[in-house]
């Protein structure tokens, strides 16, 4: 059978035909949808890990213990996992592990591009790269067999082109993997110097020759001679751009398995083709072995390294042709910005802190709310990575007291995030003496990856009721006062107010909780589907207070300030704040 | 050669479903496809776009600029946007809805002028559809996509695709009859 599957749905059938037992992640783009998919397959366990680190480490938990296991991720989750990373790429598995990273060139949703092929090279462990939805099945299936053959966690190494396009795949039957026989071997699985020496050695003269002799010699890695000419050495999407402007006028070297890179299949393309291309998106990572060989080529002097390649790039950059003829505007467009949806939750709490915008600095983290960062609200100074919205603002307000400046430090944490790498932040600022801020925004679920349940939602994966974390005893259980805690509605705008001007004011380490769910979560769309609010345009001094919320439902069109009522779920910030009464209310309850 | 086609819209006007409906239509019409769509953080209210691709066999699902035979835009603005990415000869079809940006609701940016005359001024073949306002008449807003999408299929130049049966398969049936409607709407236009 056939069917049209995403590149993150084929890895997830890959793993299902393969015999996947296991199976965890933390979300992330283009990643998320992995394990979404996963999930729909009842043989596999499938679970939200917390943070990717401890998705890889229930994951090798799992293949040690003999079942085929896979961990998925976006690029920067491969940061956070790096520790296990490194360190079960020595122990090796028993039942075959599987690892994916889903990397993001162009950071369409992310704050970096790093090329995570790297981590295959210092971890040294097995990496294939797919190009296709087909590929990304038939290599699943592949990873798993050469994770078991060759004793190694295998890498896949995604990118957002490959994940996110759509291609026809041929769908066949699950093969049943048994879980494997455990056998207790502390030398494999403890390590502890006395065990990692000999390990280190064994992977550098076993393991990684053997790979290598692979890499030679799979189906993986394959040459099509055409012209000879021009010689492509290519891997992942970039040879579907390559293909598109090169045809049948160059020969290739195609490589699927990426990791060791097939040092005789290259050097024998190599000599075949008269001028060597390396086609690969950012870091120039082929590029770099095939010059280290002592064989000329030509990569990142021509191809960028920053960016999303595509097919027109590759000809300006190689073939010194034009750019297509483009049709254009005599218009100014105004960027379409992402921003804080009509009705979200975060909206309150960051009008309310924006008041203060002189007097602090406030660092954020990631998720949703970031874009309490964009203007009109515009309270954020910096985003980092997970955690860091506590933790750098920890930094922050040492620096701050030395300078004698006098602002505050607010900062922002989602409820995933905090689950994440926040709470060891709050931890660390308890028992450092911090007279920080934390706001911990709680809308009960991980918003910005497309409402994935979490340890605070009080459901798992496939929707089954599950423990609920508490996020207020947990503050108060790491040492934060009770006098120094408030839980708010941040639809409430009043009880906000009261809430930051106690934070800003506190001596001593604070948190503000605002608990109000997402928006956009179905039951929350259908409980305020009727309700919504409107301008009395008789009472409407067009003061324009209501538009400082930054609320995509209100606008000021034709001289006047409307609300669309569609997209209003009536949450009545703009209500809260005009100073005329100009704003009814409507429907049911409040 | 393949051919390419570029929606565009805005973060909750359903392109991606007229998309999904798009590729797996051509799919049983025995082409290759590729789609693609990147949708970062466009639940937000940003710029959201898929790219199709079809034809005897697909390599790059990417559609550069200049590039695409069929530009489709649920959102005037976003037409104007991508318009760079639309052939010189190629078609343009565009929705005649005006959804503000952040910037321009809260004043720190004005909406343009005369963006549908300025598409038409520039572009030979442009088809402008009412499709929000034919789905409030037929009394549910949110079948404007399948307007449009009722509009383009005549454009692709392919034949015997089922294209209602691709319709239900993609929506529960309490809405098929709504949705079918606004389809035959869409090739009448
Ligand atoms: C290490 C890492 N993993 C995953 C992501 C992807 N990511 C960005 S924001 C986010 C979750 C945000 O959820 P939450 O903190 O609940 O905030 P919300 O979006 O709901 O406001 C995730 C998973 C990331 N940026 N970094």
């Amino acid at each position: 059978m056939k069917n049209l599957l995403t590149g993150n749905e084929a890895i997830a059938r890959g793993a299902y035909e393969a015999g996947c037992l296991v199976a965890c992640a933390y979300p992330g783009t283009p990643s998320t949808e992995i394990l979404e998919n996963v999930s729909q397959y009842d043989e596999i366990r499938s679970e939200w890990s917390t943070n990717e680190k401890v998705a890889l480490e229930v994951a090798s938990g799992a293949a040690i213990a003999g079942a085929r296991s896979l961990v998925a991720m976006k690029h920067v989750g491969l940061n956070v996992a790096a520790d296990p990373f490194f360190t079960i790429a020595y122990e090796g598995i028993n039942g075959g592990l599987v690892i994916i990273t889903a990397d993001e060139p162009g950071m369409h949703s992310s704050q970096n591009e790093q090329d995570n092929r790297l981590y295959a090279l210092h971890a040294k462990v097995a990496m294939v790269e797919p190009s296709d939805s087909q590929e990304c099945k038939d290599f699943t299936k592949k990873a798993f067999g050469i994770s078991e053959t060759f004793d190694t966690p295998v890498l896949i190494r995604m990118t957002t082109r490959v994940c996110h396009s759509k291609g026809i795949v041929e769908l066949e039957e699950r093969e049943e993997a048994s879980i494997k026989e455990y056998t207790k071997d502390t030398s494999k699985y403890i390590m502890v110097p006395a065990n990692s020496k000999p390990k280190h050695i064994e992977m550098e003269t076993e393991r990684i020759p053997k790979l290598r002799d692979y890499s030679n010699t799979t189906s993986l890695n394959s040459i099509k001679y055409n012209d000879k000419k021009i010689g492509i050495i290519t891997s992942g999407i970039s040879y579907h751009h390559a293909r598109e402007v090169f045809g049948d006028n160059a020969s290739y070297l195609k490589i699927g398995f990426s990791y060791p890179l097939p040092d005789k299949l290259i050097e024998e393309f190599a000599e075949e083709v008269e001028t060597l291309y390396i086609i690969e998106e950012n870091e120039p990572y082929i590029e770099t072995f095939v010059k280290a060989m002592g064989i000329d080529c030509i990569g990142k002097e021509a191809i960028p390294i920053c960016g999303e390649l595509s097919p027109q790039i590759i000809k300006e950059s190689l073939l010194k042709e034009e750019e297509n003829e483009i049709l254009k505007l005599d218009l100014n467009i105004p960027i379409r910005p992402p921003a804080l949806c009509a009705g979200c939750p975060h909206r309150g709490i960051f009008y309310e802190v924006s008041k203060y915008k002189n007097k602090i600095v406030s660092t954020s983290d990631i998720g949703c709310y970031t874009l309490g960062m964009a203007p009109p609200l515009g309270v954020g100074d910096t985003c980092i990575c997970m955690g860091a919205g506590v933790s750098a603002g920890i930094g922050f307000d040492r620096v701050n007291q030395m300078a004698e400046r006098d602002k505050k430090v607010f900062g922002f944490i989602g409820d995933s995030t905090f689950f994440h790498s926040g709470i060891t932040g709050l931890i660390d600022a308890v028992y450092n003496g911090t007279n920080m801020v934390v706001v911990i925004l709680d809308n009960r679920i991980t918003a910005m990856t497309g409402h994935q349940e979490n340890p605070g939602t009080g459901k798992n994966i496939i929707g089954q009721e599950a423990p609920m974390v508490d996020i207020e005893s947990m503050v108060k259980t790491i040492g934060i006062k009770q006098e120094n805690i408030r839980v708010i509605d941040p639809y409430k705008l009043d009880e906000t107010k009261a809430a930051v001007k106690d934070a800003y004011e506190a001596n001593e380490p604070f948190v503000i909780i605002t608990k109000q769910p997402c928006a956009l979560i179905k039951d929350v769309q259908k409980k305020r589907k009727d309700l919504y609010c409107q301008v009395d345009q008789e009472k409407c001094t067009k003061c324009k207070t209501c538009l400082r919320i930054g609320c995509p439902a209100i606008s000021f069109k034709d001289g006047e300030v409307t609300i669309d009522e569609n997209q209003c779920n009536g949450c009545t910030v703009c209500l809260q704040v005009c100073p005329f009464d100009a704003i009814e209310f409507n429907g049911e309850s409040r | 050669m393949a051919k390419s086609i570029l929606l565009v819209g805005v973060g909750g006007q359903g392109t991606i479903l007229v998309s999904k409906i798009l590729s797996q239509g051509l799919m049983k019409g025995g082409y290759d496809v590729k789609m693609s769509e990147i949708h970062g953080m466009s639940q937000r209210g940003g710029s959201v776009t898929t790219q199709i691709k079809f034809g005897d066999k697909v390599y790059s699902p990417s559609i550069d600029k200049g590039e695409a035979d069929i530009l489709i835009a649920f959102e005037k603005l976003e037409a104007a946007r991508y318009l760079d990415h639309l052939k010189k000869n190629g078609i343009l079809i565009v929705n005649d809805e005006e959804i503000y940006p952040m910037p321009v609701s809260s004043g720190l940016a004005e909406y343009p002028q005369g963006v549908m005359k300025a598409l038409t001024d520039t572009i030979d073949n442009i088809k402008i559809i009412q499709a929000t306002k034919i789905a409030k008449e037929l009394g549910e807003p949110r079948c404007h996509n399948i307007i449009m999408l009722g509009s383009m299929v005549k454009f692709l130049g392919v034949k015997d695709i089922d294209w209602v049966e691709m319709i239900k398969q993609n929506l529960p049936e309490k809405v098929h009859k709504i949705n079918i409607g606004a389809f035959k709407r869409g090739q009448n236009l």
